[in-house]
Order: structure tokens, then sequence, then C-alpha cells
């Protein structure tokens, strides 16, 4: 047993908030469409990817300098969310969970798939204009690339919180989540908010594809980001911005530690599976999540 | 003035539930649509605000038009922007939103914010027990209150035309009676036209000018309120009195069952 250090307990902490952070910024994306439209998005990691790969390809290919092919990703990305709801999810309003949920799931395939297609199967890199040196922190060493992403990630989320608590339109998407039918009744274009929702959605991906494929790399392997997505979204309850973050920075600092503590002991491995167990476990004492809402009976 | 002609819904491309209906809501007036389960009133409603879409139906004949101008052919916001709102039965808030939240969703085809603050207060002048809860979740409001906010919620995107499915369904008859006294309050000072659903006969035809009665999905009976409520038919189908007035009695030895005059 080595002894405890706490610097090193203290940079697997940080180093698990920032990429807590930046999973919470992928999970936004698919609670922005469960809030909105009921719909489970299977597809959230391909989204990721696809962006990356639009951002990597703007810059390697047409030169185009990093901020230039992050908003291209963008609005690649709200174009890629307005075509699918109209295409695919459209049609499929007022189907059972499952139609959707298959659809996605075919969705992510053909996402992976065209992406080999259209850009090739080889790794490509996103370059970010920050310097490579670490920032240091105390005893903690912060690459700026986690730093950018971690703050990328925290004004989105603020954005989206403020967006739905206050302004009209994003109360009037939680009222479409609510009920459709008397949102339409009330004069609330449904189909407009659902279109929304998945470009919303369209752009949190963006700005998660720049982010991962930066410290990733772009291939159609960015695409397993989208899995952790699950275990942030069960934690902090599907329909909540909130849980994204607080079940972000859970798994993100779970992984850490699994890593840091468990894998020199079995060898490795314990960080790719820590959050799901965690994920089971919430499963089973509390289904909500820790933020999700909760439905309401009364008696 | 609201009118529907000659209107016949089709569910599902084979279900004829309207058979050709033709009423009218005057404005400034509360005209009531009375009938039994099934006869077709809330389909009347849905065929006026555009809502029978949402759920496979269909206006094949006849149509519904307010102030001369054809409402039939458009998809439920735009209804709701020419200023015709449903409520619906059942109290259907939106849960998860507070009262303030409900309200502002409601106000969604107004585009002024000024506006949406003025209707708020309106809104919460008239039903004061809103404005204390009006940080909570609607879910979680009693009964009462909530066919309140339902209410309120639909007068957030000034109407012209409110369509009021039984909003006296399953709750106290004090709570009723506050909703009414509303109800009228409008129409008398805003010039607000009522289209109001109800199984409770007796309750409607007291406060409304004007009446219809549904049976079948068609129209088998029409007069002002004060006309229906001396109808001996209407004395024993609806309000459970017999011929003299006083309350019917089922102990009477032997019981013959009074034919519809409209059916003949």
């Amino acid at each position: 047993m080595p002894e405890f250090e706490w610097q090193f307990t203290l940079v697997l902490l940080t180093n698990g908030i920032m990429i807590g952070l930046m999973y919470a910024l992928i999970a936004l994306g698919f609670v922005l469409i469960y809030k909105a439209t009921d719909a489970i998005n299977f597809a959230q990691g391909e989204f990721v990817m696809f962006a990356g790969f639009l951002a990597a390809v703007a810059a390697e290919i047409a030169g185009m300098p990093f901020w230039l092919s992050s908003l291209l990703a963008i609005g690649g990305m709200v174009a890629l969310g307005f075509g699918l709801e109209r295409v695919v999810l459209r049609p499929l309003i007022g189907r059972p969970v499952i139609a959707v949920v298959m659809a996605t799931i075919g969705l992510a395939a053909v996402l992976r798939g065209t992406a080999v297609m259209a850009f090739g199967a080889g790794t490509r890199a996103i370059v970010m204009p920050v310097s490579d040196e670490p920032f240091e922190l105390g005893p903690v060493m912060l690459p700026p690339v986690q730093l950018v992403g971690a703050g990328v990630s925290l004004v989105f989320l603020a954005l989206f919180t403020w967006f739905f608590l206050k302004s009209r339109i994003g109360i009037a998407m939680r009222a479409v989540a609510d009920s459709q039918q008397v949102a339409m009744a009330m004069g609330i274009n449904v189909r407009r908010y659902f279109a929304l929702a998945w470009a919303m959605a369209g752009i949190v991906s963006a700005l998660g594809g720049v982010v991962w494929g930066t410290m990733l790399g772009v291939d159609n392997q960015l695409a397993l980001v989208g899995l952790k997505v699950f275990p942030v979204v069960i934690l902090g309850g599907l329909d909540s911005i909130m849980g994204a973050v607080i079940g972000g920075l859970i798994v993100g600092v779970v992984e850490n530690f699994a890593a840091g503590y468990l894998d020199p002991y079995v060898g490795g491995g314990t960080k790719d599976f820590a959050p799901y167990v965690l994920m089971i476990l919430v499963l089973m004492i509390r289904p909500e999540g820790m933020f999700g809402r909760r439905r309401i009976e009364r008696v | 003035m609201l009118a529907l002609n000659n209107v016949e819904v089709v569910y599902d491309g084979v279900i004829l539930v309207l058979k050709g209906v033709s009423l009218s809501a005057e404005e400034g007036h509360i005209t009531t649509l009375l009938g039994a389960n099934g006869a077709g009133k809330t389909t009347t409603l849905k065929a006026i605000s555009g809502l029978l879409k949402t759920e496979r139906g269909e206006v094949t004949k006849g149509n519904v038009e307010l102030d001369g101008e054809r409402l039939d052919r458009l998809l439920p916001f735009d209804v709701v922007k020419r200023g015709v709102v449903q409520v619906f039965e059942g109290r259907r808030v939106f849960e998860n939103l507070t009262v303030d939240e409900n309200l502002v969703a409601g106000a969604h085809s107004r585009s002024n914010t000024a506006d949406v603050k003025a209707g708020m207060e309106r809104v919460y002048g008239s039903f004061p027990v809103l404005k204390e809860r009006r940080s909570q979740s609607a879910g979680y409001l009693s009964g009462g209150e909530q066919q309140m906010l339902v209410i309120g919620r639909a007068l957030m995107s000034d109407p012209k035309v409110i369509l009021l499915d039984e909003p006296s369904l399953g709750l106290a008859p004090m709570v009723i009676e506050e909703i009414f006294s509303v109800i009228r309050r409008l129409k008398d000072e805003q010039k607000l036209t009522v289209l109001l659903v109800e199984q409770n006969a007796a309750l409607a035809l007291e406060i409304a000018d004007h009446g219809y009665v549904m049976e079948n999905g068609r129209i088998v009976l029409e007069g002002p309120a004060e006309q229906l409520r001396q109808n001996s038919d209407i004395k024993e189908f609806y309000l459970g009195l017999n011929e003299a007035g006083s309350r019917k009695s089922y102990r009477d030895t032997k019981h013959y069952r009074r034919r519809k005059r409209w059916l003949s």
C-alpha cells in the first residue's frame, strides 16, 4: 500500500473536474433533445465525431484558422440537426419511444459510416492555437487545451441554464416537453421547437467535437466519448442541465480516481467501466437521477 | 361571431363523429353546448381550434368561420393567433412549470413582452389565489387552482373567443361558483365570447345566454337559455325534473320513459 499522497489526489481531482466538464458539454446536447422532444438520442457521440471531422478537415484541407473551422463545424452541425429532425425524426412524432430510439441507433451507424466514407479512416488532428506549456497551479499542471475545453463547457452550460429558465423560447420548449397537445393549443408551433432543439444539440455537439477532437484526435473512435453520456445523464437526471454538470463532474472524477488508485492493482481497465458501475447503482436507488424531474402524482 | 356551418368530422378516415353541426356563438355572449358522453361536444371544440388534426380527425364538410374568416384549414397555432383558444377538460396544466411560467407559455402568440406582463397582472387580478402560488410547480396546485390556471393561461393569448371544455368537472361547488363568476365578468367587461361545453346542464343554462343540445353528432335543440330551461324535454333528460318542476322521484310505481320529442 503506497502512502497517501495528497498531491497525487489533487491532480486526479482537478483532472477529473476538467474532463467532467467536457463530458457535461456533450451530455448537454443529449439533455436538450430529451428535454424538448422526449427523444433519446443514441447518436450523440456520432454528432460529436462528425463535428470533429468537419473542423479537422476544414482546417487541414481548406487551411482555415482554428476559429473559422470551429465556426464552420457549428454551422454544419446546426444544418445537420435541422436536416435530421426534418427527414428522420419528424415522421416519428407520436410513435412509441422505441421507434425513436431505434431510429437514432440507425442514425449513429449511418453517421459513423458516412464519416469514414467522406473523410477517410485516418486520424486527423485539430490544432488549438494555445501553447503546449502546461499552466501551473500550485502542484497541479493543467494543459491549456483542457482549460479552454472546461471553460467553453462552463460558459455554454450557464447559457443554456439561463435560456431554459428565463427566456420565453426556453419556457415554451419546456411547455412542449411537458405536453405537446396542450402546447399546441396554447399557440406554440411544436414542430418548430423540435427542430430548434436538434439545432441547439448540433451547436453543443460541434463544440464538444472541437474540444474532444483536439485532445484525442479525430477518427471514428471519437464517437466513443458519446457512450460516457449515459452514466452522466443517468447520474444527473435525463432532463436536467444542472444534472448534466454534476453527473459529468462525478463521472470525470470517478474515472480519474479509478485510473489512479485501482488500475495499479488490477492492471488497468477500471477507468473505463467504473462510471457504469456507478450508473447501475444509481438506477437501483434513484432511477430519475439526482436532479431529474419526478412524475408529479396528485392524490 | 364564431359560426360553424354544417360541419362534418371524420376520424381515421372512416368514423363519422359530427354529422352536419351548425351553431354560432354571438360576440360577447356565453353560448353553451350540452349533451351526454360521446355526443361530440369536445370534437366540436377541436374542430374549431384545429386540434383535430393532431388526433387524425378532419373536417370533411362544412366550415368554421370567425367573423367571416375561415378557421378550419388553419393549424392550431394560427387559430390561436386569430383569437380563438381552447381550454381542455381535465385541467391540463404544464405540471413541471411554475404558475408564472405556465402563463408565459400561454402568451406565446404575443410578441410584445410588456403585453405579457400586463396580461399576467390581469390574470392575477382575476384569480388572486394564483398570485400567492406563482413560483410553485403547477402540478402541485389544488384542482380548483389548476382550473383557474388553465383558464388564466388561455386568457394570456388575449382571445376574442374562449372554448371551455367542462370547467366544472370534479370541482367543489364553491370553486365552480368562483370560476363561473370570473367567466361572467370577462364576458361583461371585455366582451369575451364564450363557448361552454358542460355536462352539468343546470349550471350551464344558468350562466349562458344561448344553448344548443347535442346528441349523436347532431344538434337536436337550440334556443335562448331561458327557453331551454323551460323546455320539458330538457327538464326531463338534462335537469332531472318532472313536468311540474319538482325533483323527479324514482319511487313512483310505474316509470315510463318519456320519448324525446326531437327524435320524431
